[in-house]
């Protein structure tokens, strides 16, 4: 295409404002979410969705990456896997300290040590 | 290509390794600076997403109740008590910082210098009152509510160190980039960018769609869960 000839990204006004208006649809969504106090798996999965869609158009559309080279593409959107099993190990670990905590430590009297001197407000 | 070539040509130790590295070689078709900005941008996901991380880690780990970010960050507002609203309205600000950078980005490459001018300095705008709201938000948390890195009255201790971690960076960010952006405008403005071109808007403009992005999902999975 002649915009990568040119080594910049040039598209139409529209698509911008097409995706401001989604981003903006989009996150009143997320608030919705915690405005009729969604609980459980219907929370978590509405919230990991409209951010992952948000996070799609920002990256695609505002930061031009659906028109870049594959090169650059793979370059930038491939490492951030490896994140992925830094969360998966992170994820592991947390809960077996949780459960060891259960385990081995009774948590009433960790609140009141970590709240002293402070009121408790409800 | 290099596999093509003579090895036992090509100059060993120190010098092969400056021969090797400034070879005539061009992986990104972008200008230079522009796939700089995306290496950095990488770097900053891993940092981001550690401290997140970490935070999911201390989160998942704690057996005392996490304080609900719907209660804490909820405001009275006259009269009517409303949930999170201060960091929807802050969500909102930086999407339209956005929005006005995409824009500018598109102006800077029609040569319109007042519009990307005018555009930068409205991004830069929506990000000093972004970073305003922060303060604010700070300001009440540690003062009315009574939180500190190492403990808080609402629950688990760990949520103030994640807290001002997290959006403390995230903050540093957005003044940073309020910074960069005014300077970038400035020297649009100037016309400094007539002969080399307006690709630095785009740049600019990458590294604060990238903020943008860190908030989406601090907003997500700070606020949120």
């Amino acid at each position: 295409m002649a915009e990568h000839a040119e080594g910049h990204q040039q598209h139409p006004l529209a698509i911008y404002l097409y995706i401001w208006l989604l981003l903006f649809v989009l996150s009143t969504f997320s608030y919705l979410v915690d405005y009729f106090g969604f609980q459980g798996l219907v929370r978590w999965s509405l919230i990991i969705i409209f951010m992952l869609m948000k996070a799609g158009f920002i990256v695609g559309i505002f930061m031009h990456m659906a028109w870049e080279r594959l090169a650059l593409i793979t370059a930038i959107l491939t490492p951030p896997i490896c994140l992925l099993v830094l969360i998966g190990l992170m994820n592991i670990e947390g809960e077996y300290t949780t459960k060891t905590r259960g385990q081995y430590f009774d948590e009433q009297p960790q609140v009141s040590r970590i709240v002293e001197g402070h009121e408790i407000s409800h | 290509m290099s596999h093509e070539m003579n090895a036992a040509a090509l100059p060993a130790g120190v010098t092969g390794v400056v021969t090797d590295w400034s070879g005539d070689k061009q992986a990104f078709q972008v200008p230079w600076g522009k796939a700089m900005m995306w290496i950095f941008l990488l770097s900053d996901t891993f940092i981001f997403t550690s401290f997140l991380t970490g935070y999911m880690h201390v989160r998942t780990s704690t057996t005392v109740p996490w304080p609900n970010p719907s209660e804490v960050f909820a405001l009275t507002i006259a009269g009517h008590h409303i949930p999170l609203i201060l960091i929807a309205i802050m969500t909102f600000i930086l999407i339209s910082s956005s929005g006005t950078m995409a824009l500018a980005v598109n102006y800077g490459y029609r040569r319109d210098r007042t519009k990307t001018m005018l555009l930068m300095l409205a991004t830069a705008a929506f990000g000093a009152m972004f970073v305003g709201m922060q303060a604010f938000e700070w300001t009440k948390l540690i003062v009315e509510e009574g939180v500190r890195p190492w403990g808080n009255p609402m629950g688990a201790a760990q949520f103030g160190a994640c807290f001002f971690m997290i959006t403390g960076f995230h903050g540093m960010h957005v003044s940073v980039g309020v910074i960069y952006l005014s300077t970038v405008a400035f020297k649009v403005y100037r016309g400094d960018y007539e002969s080399r071109g307006y690709e630095i808007v785009e740049i600019a403009g990458l590294y604060w769609h990238f903020v943008d992005l860190v908030w989406v999902f601090i907003f997500a999975l700070f606020y949120l869960w």
